[in-house]
């Protein structure tokens, strides 16, 4: 088995299988907030087993382990042909290793031939960089949580939305309100200010592989992901919709230009099951870093 | 937290109240999508799969068939209820169901099934997959297995202390009716 082929298999195992540190402590800190005695805490108390769980048998967290989604970053005059091949390669050999489920279907047909692999399954994203390193970042992107998310396009005359940061904020908060805890909540919004309909929800897409901690170097949009974090959270959605005091872990917002005749704002959703991993390659493709 | 232990009558059922955490145990038979349009067609039942006083569960688990030939449940978290609206207060009807399982809720429809024939709905912890399969204990059965797949069969399962919130009762309460209320009042206060 090439060195590649392993690298990846094990990204996937690991993505599959356990949370990185940061959701993890989020899903911590929630627990803790939420009071003592409701089911809003009892829901924190199952998914934290779970985690531990699954972690400990190297199993699946969730039986929907979702789209699979690489990031690659790649010095010039990288071979993309071979990486994307060995890529495919890899998610056959785990979904042979049950480390992903059978996820994958026809949409005309209707069939599911258990391999993973079809048009679009897996995506790899090359991102060429001047540096000499190689990082492939990995999100499992379940479709509970994907079929909450939400493209809207300003102005919306029945939300009162218009052009500006207070439209984008309406529409963001109207896009938790209409979730509930349907896309398994407490999640993570990746949102994206502009772009078209493709990049606008590519780029939101592209949020989820930033630190759940980290500050946006933009100050209007990291004001407006705390307003939103804060703000969700007031509404008592909670946990699994149970009601309670967490309903988001984070809010990731990015902005790209538009055209004059688009304003979108496109909204993904992320579930507690933040299936999310990456790694740096070596010269020899061995992982020499994990990435979270 | 309320053991429910089967046989499941309609006077047990219809003491739980919205917010009620219970753990079941008992047989649970899986369906999903393609069960119910195919039982809304009118489907017949196999003769051995008998559904009255049951529960249904909206779950595609993932099942490995072990050395010996015997099916074990590696992972069984509920799936998305909602898609099965427009069928699901017929069956419960139908079919006399005592307790939905799945995750994120369902209408108005199954909320008035559920007063008039004495049904629940119980929420599962969505994504718990590891969890919610240690307590499946054995797999008693499979139907529909050639014809459906493997995630859309009907699986007769054991399960023991499986952990479940009630929200939808059968007195017409709904947490999930209250909670997008609230949710919503509370979000014109700060827009
Ligand atoms: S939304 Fe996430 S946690 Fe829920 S079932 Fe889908 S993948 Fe699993």
């Amino acid at each position: 088995m090439s060195v590649l082929l392993e690298s990846l298999i094990e990204l996937i195992r690991r993505s599959s299988a356990e949370i990185p540190d940061d959701v993890n402590e989020a899903l911590v800190r929630s627990l803790e907030s939420e009071k003592k005695g409701t089911i809003a805490e009892s829901a924190m108390r199952i998914i934290e087993r779970n985690i531990e769980l699954a972690k400990r048998k190297s199993q699946p967290i969730c039986q929907d382990t979702g789209s699979v989604i690489f990031y690659v970053t790649c010095p010039v005059h990288f071979d993309t042909v071979t990486f994307e091949e060995v890529a495919r390669e890899a998610v056959k050999e785990a979904t042979r290793k049950g480390f992903l489920r059978q996820n994958s279907v026809d949409s005309i047909t209707g069939k599911n031939d258990g391999t993973n692999l079809g048009p679009g399954s897996p995506t790899v994203h090359f991102h060429q960089h001047r540096g000499a390193a190689t990082e492939v970042r990995l999100v499992l992107k379940g479709g509970g949580c994907e079929n909450v998310g939400a493209q809207y396009s300003l102005p919306q005359e029945t939300l009162h939305a218009n052009r500006d940061l207070d439209g984008c904020r309406r529409v963001i908060l109207d896009a938790v309100l209409q979730a509930q805890g349907k896309g398994c909540g407490p999640g993570v919004l990746g949102v994206c200010i502009g772009g078209d309909r493709a990049t606008g929800y590519e780029f939101s897409k592209q949020q989820f592989l930033r630190l759940l901690g980290d500050r946006n170097p933009n100050p209007t949009l990291d004001a407006l992901e705390q307003d939103i974090l804060k703000t969700a959270n007031d509404l008592g959605i909670g946990p699994m919709g149970f009601g309670g005091r967490t309903t988001l872990l984070g809010v990731k917002i990015c902005a790209a230009n538009r055209v004059p005749a688009s304003y979108f704002v496109s909204v993904s959703y992320m579930c507690w099951a933040f299936r999310r991993q990456g790694i740096e390659l070596d010269a020899a493709s061995r992982i020499s870093r994990w990435l979270y | 937290m309320l053991p429910l232990v089967a046989p499941f009558t309609e006077a047990k059922i219809r003491a739980l109240k919205v917010g009620d955490e219970v753990h079941l145990t008992g047989i649970v038979f899986t369906g999903r999508d393609a069960v119910h349009k195919y039982l809304h067609d009118g489907g017949k039942l196999p003769p051995d799969v008998n559904l009255r006083d049951g529960i249904l569960y909206h779950c595609g688990p993932v099942t490995l068939k072990d050395d010996q030939g015997h099916w074990k449940v590696t992972a069984a978290g509920p799936t998305t209820s909602s898609r099965e609206e427009p069928y699901q207060a017929e069956i419960i009807r139908d079919f006399g169901i005592r307790a939905v399982i799945g995750k994120g809720g369902m209408g108005e429809k199954t909320l008035a099934a559920c007063r008039e024939f004495g049904c629940v709905y119980l929420h599962a912890i969505g994504g718990a997959a590891q969890v919610l399969a240690e307590c499946v204990k054995r797999v008693r059965s499979v139907h529909f297995l050639e014809q459906f797949g493997a995630p859309e069969a009907i699986w007769e399962l054991d399960v023991e202390a499986f952990p479940a919130v009630v929200t939808m009762d059968s007195n017409g309460n709904s947490l999930h009716r209250d909670v997008f209320a609230h949710s919503q009042a509370e979000l014109a206060r700060r827009l």
